[in-house]
């Protein structure tokens, strides 16, 4: 019990100053809770299949393939595939951590984890051609193109501003998550 | 439209290892429901947040700040609006379409997407259980200053 009020003593806070919100100010009552239930029907929806993918990598990938493909010695290569691997999936941002962490669990580098989870945020080919024609071929087309070289900037700039001690820190986090 | 593709694959895969070895299989499932359990805390927070801000912050309000700000401070309202909301970009792109003819301009609306997609402090709870403190800031930090480039270049584009 003790251990469980620990573990959830985040959530606790935030659903107390969620109920207080909603009893101070009553004209956001209605939509934030058409909000939560409209939030928790995306989360349903989209997580069971990310972590049934995560389970399946885990259990199916081995470690020497995952070094081989995105370790730190895989170059370019290991650049293209994360950018690919982010590009193509599909969801929320919050469900390319999970994924990260068995990726890195496997041992894909650091920089290549960073490339992912740019590319999940940022660069989704299945929304890129939604993006044309809501906004314009210019607009998006542009924007991928910035995008891919702020993706690896950013990547390289993450990397130099920690330690490897930090990094090592991330990679045993992440083999206590998955 | 990309949920679906999702579970195609998960649902694809998931038979694959089915039919190739059902131990494994449990255990990959196991794995799963450990690795969701683990992170449950921090997305249940992620979930109130995110309710909270769009509910404060719903289209129309957006709307209503990319839209009255125009110039260097409409840039940094867009891009402060994107970094705290969390709309899936379905909504985002007709939303910032309207915007767009109802004459904002591209780098604003740039700015926007740009930290919308890349940027998220309500997101941030359950991306410091992976990545720590620091590592977390420093990519949304870099992420923040990023957007502004991505909607200068893009609106530099559009104009040309």
């Amino acid at each position: 019990m003790k251990a469980f009020i620990k573990r959830y003593i985040g959530f606790i806070v935030a659903a107390a100053a969620f109920v207080a919100f909603i009893l101070i100010l009553p004209g956001y009552r209605e939509k934030s809770l058409s909000m939560i239930v409209f939030q928790t029907k995306t989360m349903l929806l989209v997580i069971p299949p990310i972590f049934i993918l995560l389970g399946l990598l885990d259990v199916w990938v081995p470690r020497e393939k995952m070094m081989r493909f995105m370790g730190p010695s895989s170059g370019m290569k290991g650049g293209v595939l994360a950018f690919l691997l982010g590009s193509f999936a599909a969801g929320p941002l919050y469900g390319a951590f999970p994924v990260a962490a068995v990726l890195m669990k496997k041992g894909a580098s650091f920089t290549n984890i960073l490339i992912f989870i740019g590319a999940w945020s940022t660069t989704k080919l299945p929304m890129l051609l939604f993006e044309m024609s809501a906004l314009g071929v210019r607009f998006a087309l542009s924007r991928l193109a910035i995008d891919i070289a702020g993706i690896i900037v950013i990547a390289i700039a993450i990397k130099r501003s920690l330690s490897k001690t930090e990094v090592e820190a991330i990679y045993s986090q992440a083999e206590k998550l998955v | 439209m990309d949920t679906v593709i999702l579970y195609v694959i998960a649902g694809v895969g998931l038979l694959a290892s089915l039919l190739k070895d059902r131990g494994k299989t449990v255990k990959a499932l196991k794995k799963a429901w450990k690795a969701f359990e683990g992170i449950l805390p921090q997305l249940l927070v992620v979930l109130i947040l995110v309710a909270v801000t769009l509910a404060v912050l719903d289209t129309a309000t957006i709307a209503r700040y990319l839209g009255s700000g125009s110039g260097p401070l409409g840039v940094i309202i867009a891009a402060l609006v994107g970094a705290i909301t969390l709309i899936p970009g379905f909504v985002a792109f007709p939303a910032a379409a309207a915007l767009l003819n109802a004459g904002a301009g591209a780098t604003q609306i740039a700015a926007f997407v740009s930290s919308l997609m890349m940027v998220g402090v309500v997101t941030l709870p359950m991306e410091m259980k992976y990545f720590g403190r620091r590592a977390a800031l420093l990519r949304n930090g870099f992420a923040f200053i990023f957007s502004f480039v991505a909607a200068i270049f893009v609106g530099w584009v559009v104009g040309l």
